[in-house]
């Protein structure tokens, strides 16, 4: 009974503690960084910053683990308990906009001047969310390997060729010194395939959708194209060149750093890491160019505006606060992503010019592709990536292709054309 | 059985009420709710109003055809062979998207199988839904013997008058009490392929003999793997069960088959057996039921793979209705599953019914 | 049979140690491996996964991981939800579902069959089946609190523990169990005129303390170890999580394992003290008593 007492009593104090500040209006927002320190500390100064340079709004801000998140939000949207200000994922984003979980951010255009336009998130000419950083991809090398196995180091204006590519992988292969030549990562389930592996589909010459409609697949991800990008895929497993997708998630973790892998394919998020653990010599290449120019995928977190906040203006005020310089940078050297501005970049530690990490700015801006901008991507996303799950177990590709050309057709036929 | 004594119905339903009323509210409404569902075309996430559109999600998740694929031919009548000297055929899609055959639109191939030169192709609307069927009956079928025997097993030799047999009793209800997302991911490393612990330890016992296996990765050992870890994490829940239905035995029973010179078998056969009655319904129908509704262990360890060896039921309603956001089509598959195991129930409810 | 000796014996009590000592370490050895690795830095944690060095505590040992991890997530805070909501739903569950089983064993009523029927067929209702309906249901919920009337359950301590409160499996666990009680014995109180409430209290419940402590356990395990999906949609502030659901924040990009071991660690102690707790109840409640089959 006692102990029934005390908790009940801590928990009336904790919310007790609410109350303060009154006279400014309260938006809640939501954010996906729960767990991540050094993201929550960031992101509490941009907030308390906000909220004492002004006195109309007050924000209140509430963590979530990032792989429950969307499911969170979605739940609270079906529920009627949305909070003012929410952080969507950049391909989420237009399935929620056209849901009506969000409304356009009236935000100023000097805001958004010279921000990396990945990192601006827009559907039906409206700009719904805006992000403070992008992420990209790049191919994890050692320049050592590089040096060792005789390979040409690609640049962002000479990538390699898909033949380059795979004599580099030959090449690791023979030396004999790898477990695997190409770690690709195939552990990560979830939007990590759609995100890392379909800018290669898209470099083939195919892609997950006909982004000119939305309306339909057959032909796009079942092209001729996309086949031949789904036996190169097919290839790599096939041949022993990457590890399928029972990978070890520890492996895709520590893998490339404890030398089992020759290249990895990752993020720049990882680079810090990479780097601590004293692989001093990594390098990150541009990705290939397999016949219609190299592409990486791009779109990160955003921040935007649910339909049920009353005080949109307050809402569009907070994300331009939070769109300085100096919030970008510090969240850049805090938790390794790209700034989404020059200037930004330049007051980082790892991003400014010459910095380790630079070339990754480069490869956002130059490389980058968003997933396509409907909101049918969220299921296209799914059928995308068990597509290449399959492909990568043995599956015959051109009827797997074919499903999936069919699956996608079907869920936008019985979203009546998700609006487009 | 009837007696005055225990007659009496305001009694009786003051005593269920409270607990059938919360099980009501929020289990049975909310299930007839899901069952509605299912007749609709409800998204989880849409601006769209949803449609009440009949039995279409179930025909669109059961339907099932046979067609015959007649070999290509070249232009003089051969039968086209490739470099293997297999007969090659039309691709089941010249059917599925022609519009020759309006009824098998949108369906794909599940398997098919030879007669003489043709191919008999089995197609079905969903053949992700059948075979998480197929797996969920393997699953259930395998599970039952293994999971129920072992926990037998295990309640057998903890119920045994030694010291420091509670140390024991606490080590193998261990298992239990880790959830099984977290032994799952611990699993992932134990069944890893290049050099995950099972490899390891199999290739030690054989003195090297043993060729690593990548256990999860393969479509004929993912099942078997997955089947195997939920046994082994399910058998001290179950062993609970058991210890209580043998902790109900009177010792005076055992005490009359001693002095009767009864041998072990037979005092297991005669007494305990006999005494479980109860429990092993109990045990049979909860392992049953579970394993029907297999879920975590797939989403964590294999996600389905590979190449669907690993789908089951409830990972495809998961998948559809929030994944894919087609929650009415997770809810036929849920009613689908409900209406099956209340079947299989009642089979074992038919087949272990008390004998008068 | 030949004359025991003490050799003999002892070779046989030595027998049966040995094989209940291998079963335990089939049974221990994620265990082990857990508590070992939550020890561990990361890197020596994943390179010793290969070898039996998993299961030795050898290395670098610390309890960096336990520092790290309090510093991630509030443990205390989930870890007080989670002891709450499953101490107050066993509670519950174990009054509502063993009164239920008495009424559908030793009444007879009309309607209980049909609806012990309905009851065990809910066994079969996966709940990630009923979850979004659930949730749209909770969510328009009224309650009368201390504030006066409140429309939606979100956010709160109820939601987590009274659609929980009843379930089949318990009341399931009760019926059979109560089958095996002596029905005389509930006849002779009748004669005497006992009530059905004194037959209850005074005659059934204390002769059922291997089921109560069967159900208590396997109820506390789904309720602290199995919340994830429901508490997940349900609640959305941070103050309400439980431990499950607290597990995601040691899920980031780059798995810190050895923080999540940690993690796990600490919260499976409760169940396990509990356990260790109730199996001592109901072995002595067995010796006591000495119910009949």
């Amino acid at each position: 009974m006692k102990l029934t007492k005390t908790l009940l009593g801590a928990l009336a104090a904790s919310t007790a503690l609410a109350g303060a500040a009154a006279a400014q209006t309260e938006m809640k927002l939501w954010y996906h960084g729960a767990g991540n320190d050094v993201e929550s500390g960031l992101l509490n100064t941009v907030i308390e910053e906000f909220n004492s340079a002004q006195s109309d709004y007050s924000v209140v801000v509430e963590s979530f683990p990032q792989q429950s998140y969307n499911e969170s939000v979605v739940a609270s949207a079906l529920a009627g308990n949305l909070p003012c200000i929410l952080d969507v994922d950049g391909p989420v984003m237009p399935n929620w906009a056209w849901a009506g979980y969000l409304q356009p951010l009236p935000i100023s255009q000097e805001a958004i001047e010279g921000h990396l336009d990945s990192t601006i998130g827009r559907y039906d000419d409206e700009i719904y969310s805006v992000g403070l950083w992008d992420a990209a991809v790049a191919l994890y090398a050692r320049q050592s390997t590089l040096d060792e196995l005789g390979l040409r180091t690609p640049t962002l204006e000479e990538p390699w060729s898909k033949d380059e590519l795979m004599a580099a992988l030959d090449a690791a292969k023979a030396s004999g010194n790898y477990d695997y030549a190409l770690d690709l990562g195939t552990a990560w389930t979830g939007e990590w395939y759609p995100y890392a592996f379909s800018p290669f589909m898209q470099s083939f010459g195919g892609d997950i959708v006909d982004r000119s409609t939305y309306a339909s697949a057959d032909g796009v991800i079942n092209s001729d194209e996309a086949i031949e990008f789904g036996e190169w895929w097919q290839s790599l497993f096939e041949e022993g060149y990457a590890p399928g997708t029972s990978q070890d998630p520890a492996d895709r973790d520590v893998g490339f750093i404890e030398g089992k892998y020759a290249f990895s394919w990752n993020g720049n998020w990882a680079a810090a890491a990479t780097l601590d653990a004293g692989v001093d010599d990594v390098v990150f290449l541009p990705a290939p160019d397999f016949g219609t120019g190299p592409k990486i995928g791009a779109g990160s977190w955003q921040f935007g505006v649910s339909s049920a906040c009353e005080t949109p203006e307050g809402a569009a005020a907070f994300v331009e606060h939070a769109l300085q310089d100096k919030y970008m940078a510090a969240f850049s050297d805090g938790i390794g992503l790209i700034p989404g501005t020059k200037e930004a970049a330049q007051m980082t530690v790892k991003y400014a010019d010459g910095g380790p990490l630079a070339v990754f700015f480069d490869l956002s801006e130059k490389q980058a592709l968003v997933r396509p901008v409907t909101p049918g991507y969220v299921v296209a996303a799914k059928v995308f990536e068990k597509a290449l799950a399959d492909i990568a177990n043995g599956a015959d590709v051109a009827d797997t292709l074919d499903a999936a050309a069919d699956e996608i057709e079907k869920d936008i036929e019985s979203n009546q054309g998700y609006g487009h | 059985m009837s007696s005055k004594l225990t007659r009496s119905n305001k009694a009786g339903w003051l005593f269920a009420m409270p607990g059938f009323s919360l099980l009501f509210l929020f289990i049975i409404v909310p299930f007839f709710f899901a069952f509605y569902l299912s007749l609709t075309n409800q998204r989880l996430v849409s601006p769209n109003e949803a449609q009440f559109v009949g039995l279409e999600n179930y025909r669109n998740l059961l339907s099932v055809a046979v067609v015959t694929l007649e070999p290509e031919t070249d232009d003089a009548g051969q039968i086209v062979r490739d470099e293997d000297g297999e007969i090659e055929y039309p691709r089941v899609r010249t059917i599925t998207r022609s519009d020759e055959f309006p009824q098998y639109r949108g369906m794909g191939e599940w398997f098919r199988w030879h007669w003489g030169d043709t191919a008999k192709v089995v197609i079905a609307s969903d053949v992700l839904f059948m075979k998480a069927l197929v797996n969920t009956l393997t699953f259930a079928l395998f599970i039952v013997p293994l999971q129920g025997g072992g926990a037998l097993l295990l309640a057998l030799l903890i119920n045994q008058k030694l010291r420091g047999i509670n140390v024991f009793r606490t080590v193998y209800f261990m298992p239990v009490v880790i959830s099984i997302v977290v032994i799952s991911l611990l699993w992932r490393f134990i069944y890893s392929g290049n050099d995950g612990l099972l490899n390891n330890i199999l290739e030690v016992l054989t003195l090297g003999a043993f060729t690593p296996i990548d256990w999860l990765g393969r479509t004929d050992t993912a099942l078997g793997s997955i089947i195997a870890m939920s046994a082994w994490q399910g058998m001290g829940f179950h062993m609970v069960i058991w210890l209580a239905g043998l902790q109900a035995i009177s010792p005076t029973l055992y005490e009359a088959a001693a002095i009767e010179g009864a041998s072990k078998w037979q005092t297991f056969r005669y007494v305990t057996w006999p005494g479980l009655r109860n429990t092993a319904v109990l045990v049979l129908i909860v392992i049953t039921m579970q394993s029907f509704a297999v879920f975590a262990q797939v989403d964590v360890m294999t996600n389905g793979g590979p190449l669907d060896s690993t789908q089951t039921l409830v990972f495809q309603t998961v998948e559809r209705g929030y994944g894919k956001q087609d929650i009415s089509g997770g809810a036929t598959i849920s009613v689908i599953l409900f209406l099956m195991v209340l079947t299989i129930s009642a089979v074992q409810g038919f087949l272990t019914r008390e004998r008068k | 049979m030949a004359s025991v000796t003490s050799d003999n014996r002892g070779l046989r009590l030595a027998t049966r140690y040995a094989v209940l000592v291998l079963v335990g370490f089939v049974f221990l050895f994620p265990l082990v491996f857990m508590v070992v690795s939550s020890l561990k830095p990361d890197q020596q944690l994943l390179a010793d996964t290969s070898s039996i060095r998993a299961f030795l505590p050898v290395g670098d040992i610390s309890l960096d991981n336990y520092v790290k991890a309090f510093e991630r997530a509030p443990i205390g805070r989930f870890m007080m939800n989670s002891v709450f909501v499953t101490v107050v739903t066993v509670g519950a569950s174990i009054l509502l579902c063993s009164l239920a089983a008495f009424s559908f064993v030793f009444l007879e009523w009309k309607g209980r069959n049909i609806l012990l029927t309905v009851i065990v067929a809910t066994l079969i209702i996966p709940f990630e089946t009923i979850a979004v309906p659930l949730l749209l249901f909770v969510s328009k919920l009224p309650w009368i609190g201390l504030d006066g009337l409140e429309i939606g359950w979100l956010n709160t301590y109820r939601v987590q523990i009274i659609p929980w409160m009843v379930d089949a499996l318990t009341i399931f666990l009760f019926v059979q169990f109560f089958k095996d009680l002596p029905r005389e014995l509930i006849e002779a109180a009748r004669v005497e005129g006992a009530s059905w409430l004194l037959i209850y209290r005074k005659i059934v419940m204390p002769l059922s303390g291997p089921v109560i402590a069967t159900a208590a356990i396997l109820k506390s395990l789904t309720m602290y170890n199995n919340q994830y999906l429901w508490p997940l949609i349900v609640v959305q502030d941070e103050a309400h999580r439980p431990v499950m659901v607290g597990l995601g924040y040691f899920f980031q990009l780059q798995i810190a394992w050895g923080e999540v071991m940690a993690y796990l660690t600490l919260i499976s102690v409760p169940v396990i003290a509990f356990y260790l707790v109730l199996q001592r109840a109901f072995i002595s409640s067995i010796a006591s008593t000495g119910v009949k089959g």
